[in-house]
């Protein structure tokens, strides 16, 4: 069975991350770039699948050229290979359009099974998925805390908010992952040392068969109206417990309507 | 976003760009440690250091096994043959978080395994070396004895052959992980000379206590060993190892992993109390804003960038092949020197905050006066670097 693993890179969020005011896009310069986190379940998750049911683990990444530590982090966890699109003309694409250029470029692959985290720690849309699945005309299975294949069929459980539906489908399909599905593994050493030889395929728009009218900035179906930096924490409110602790906390929780 | 040109101000997490000169695959073992030690260890070694004790000593073993951190620069046989450099900085990040966990590693992969990959048999590399890689075996190695540590040739343990037979006898001496070992790596005194032997646990004759009321690298199993009349084949003995030099070269192994170590637990220090100096306030300011506080976060970020500077050239050294002992002996006594004014600077800083366990400061620097002591005491090392520039041994 041949899966490919969408893995996007973010800023860590560990840092202070921050968007450029001239584009309204983030601005990658002000911290690391990691792997979105989701994707790394994502990843663990269908290397489950393949040593359980054989075949090849490929990442597949849609960004800029410093994308490539978190593709080589992607194999040094066991992935296979990897496919990078890589362009200028990609900046400033928006979820839609990002959809977009992944079923673009999945058209030039084979697999059964397409994996990515269910959201990404930047911008949180979380459409991507669905967009995908639309593009490709395939059945989407989102929200999966659990993944089980049999043959041609894939069922899942689709985590909500009071429980879990249960979906299956025919492969192949897209499904998305939320973090409760597995916990990933760290990249072992053998397999860093691995990395360096396993294939990157490097490719423009062009070779990916992406339209450059319809990726970029200029042709985003979204816009970035305005944007404000988080106002800075309140400082909290000390309440000392002089034996009526419990009702000070009871009517706080009263008071934001917990309880 | 500053817009003036040239360089940039230095991080002050690595004031000289140590890191920099880094490749792909050793940021990529620095980074994967660093995440391991943050999720996997820092969380519990201030418990484990209370206890006194690693409380799953095999778990954890398999834990470091599946990272690869065992054995890690050595070829063949499960290990992933990684160079000196990414195995040093594995060392660094482990220490970082407690220099109980690198001995772990160290003991595991330049001592005991070492031993074997450097001096063992055919059959006792495939017997031992793949499990030990991926920490299904744990190994210990017993050169010090209670009445012989900075002079190993003085050691008491003897092997007589009986028949095609050795009979071991003897006592050795804080031995980490001796308690908790599938093998131990024994070395002993015979007609030829020293000879060392590998003793699996169990065999009748062999028993391991723990050492306890340990006020330093207390998060690790330390014990003495007892050899009382253990009867072993000659497939036991490490058929390549002859004399005092072959546990001497394992030893400078488990050094280079300190040289770096050293510099990790003094990062850690440093990192530490330059966070509390810049939160916590007195007399209205942070304590960073006084002289004296900035005179020692000065003085600590010098001894950590040339600790780690002096770790990474050793590195480059012995990738090269042309890293001496007498090298690694500078590295030691320099970095772990380092490593303790840090700590007990850091210590200082964190006032009375400084002596409890919710800061690393008090625990890393009980912990340097083990690494201070094993390995080499400072003053071996110090006699080493005297014998290494005038020629004359002032020891043996």
């Amino acid at each position: 069975m041949n899966i490919v693993v969408l893995v996007k890179q973010v800023p860590d969020t560990e840092t202070e991350r921050k968007l450029d005011p001239a584009d309204s896009t983030v601005d990658r310069a002000a911290s690391d770039g990691v792997i979105n986190e989701l994707d790394e379940y994502a990843i663990e998750e269908a290397l489950r699948l393949k040593e359980k049911h054989g075949g090849e683990v490929t990442i597949l990444t849609v960004g800029p050229e410093q994308a490539t530590d978190s593709i080589r982090k992607a194999l040094s966890m066991g992935a296979d290979k990897a496919v990078h699109v890589c362009d200028d003309a990609l900046a400033g694409s928006d979820a839609l359009q990002t959809a977009y250029a992944i079923a673009q470029t999945l058209g030039t692959l084979e697999y059964d099974l397409v994996i990515l985290g269910s959201e990404s720690t930047d911008a949180r849309t979380g459409v991507v998925g669905a967009a995908l699945a639309e593009y490709l005309g395939l059945p989407q299975l989102t929200l999966a805390n659990k993944v089980d294949v049999d043959g041609t069929s894939v069922k899942i459980q689709r985590q909500t908010d009071d429980g879990y539906q249960v979906v299956e489908a025919t492969l192949p399909a897209v499904i998305s992952v939320v973090e409760k599905i597995n916990e990933p593994r760290y990249p072992s050493f053998k397999l860093i040392m691995a990395a360096k030889k396993k294939p990157v395929t490097k490719l423009s728009i062009a070779e990916a068969g992406i339209d450059a009218d319809k990726v970029g900035l200029a042709n985003a179906t979204t816009q970035v109206v305005d944007f404000a930096p988080a106002p800075p924490r309140t400082a909290g409110t000390v309440v000392k417990d002089e034996g009526n602790g419990g009702v000070l906390i009871a009517d706080f929780l009263a008071s934001k309507k917990f309880v | 976003m500053s817009t003036s040109h040239g360089p940039a101000a230095p991080d002050p997490l690595d004031f000289l760009a140590v890191d920099s000169s880094l490749s792909a695959e050793e940021r990529a073992v620095r980074d994967t440690v660093r995440e391991f030690g943050r999720r996997e260890l820092l969380p519990h070694v201030a418990e484990w250091f209370a206890a006194g004790t690693i409380p799953d000593p095999h778990g954890l073993a398999r834990k470091f096994g599946q990272l690869g951190l065992l054995g890690m620069h050595l070829d063949g046989y499960g290990c992933p043959g990684a160079g000196a450099v990414a195995y040093g900085l594995a060392c660094r990040e482990l220490e970082a978080v407690d220099s109980g966990l690198r001995s772990f590693v160290s003991v595991q992969g330049s001592l005991a395994m070492t031993a074997i990959h450097r001096y063992g048999s055919e059959e006792q590399k495939q017997q031992w070396l793949p499990r030990m890689a991926a920490g299904e075996a744990i190994g210990c190695f017993g050169l010090t004895e209670p009445d012989s540590g900075s002079d190993p040739g003085a050691m008491r343990t003897r092997a007589r052959r009986v028949g095609a037979d050795w009979v071991l006898t003897g006592t050795k001496m804080w031995i980490t992980n001796g308690s908790v070992a599938d093998v131990a790596v024994v070395w002993a005194g015979t007609e030829e000379g020293i000879r060392g032997f590998l003793v699996p646990a169990g065999t009748p004759g062999f028993t391991a206590t723990v050492i306890e009321r340990k006020l330093s690298l207390r998060a690790s199993i330390t014990a003495a060993l007892s050899l009382d009349e253990v009867r072993l084949p000659d497939s036991a003995r490490l058929p390549l190892a002859a004399g005092l030099r072959a546990p001497l070269s394992c030893l400078t192994e488990a050094r280079y992993g300190i040289v770096w170590g050293a510099a990790g637990a003094a990062r850690a220090c440093y990192e530490a109390a330059l966070e509390y100096a810049t939160s916590r306030e007195q007399f209205g300011q942070p304590i960073a804003a006084f002289q004296l506080t900035q005179r020692k976060l000065a003085e600590m970020v010098v001894d950590v960038n040339q600790a780690s500077l002096t770790a990474l050239h050793l590195g480059r050294l012995k990738e090269a092949g042309a890293c001496h002992h007498y090298q690694v002996s500078f590295g030691k006594l320099a970095n772990v020197a380092a490593a303790q004014r840090v700590a007990a600077k850091a210590r200082s800083v964190h006032g009375a905050n400084g002596i409890t366990l919710d800061y690393p400061v008090l625990r890393h620097l009980l912990n340097l006066e083990t690494v201070a002591t094993y390995e080499g005491t400072e003053e071996i090392h110090t006699l080493s670097l005297g014998q290494a520039v005038t020629g004359i041994s002032a020891f043996r």
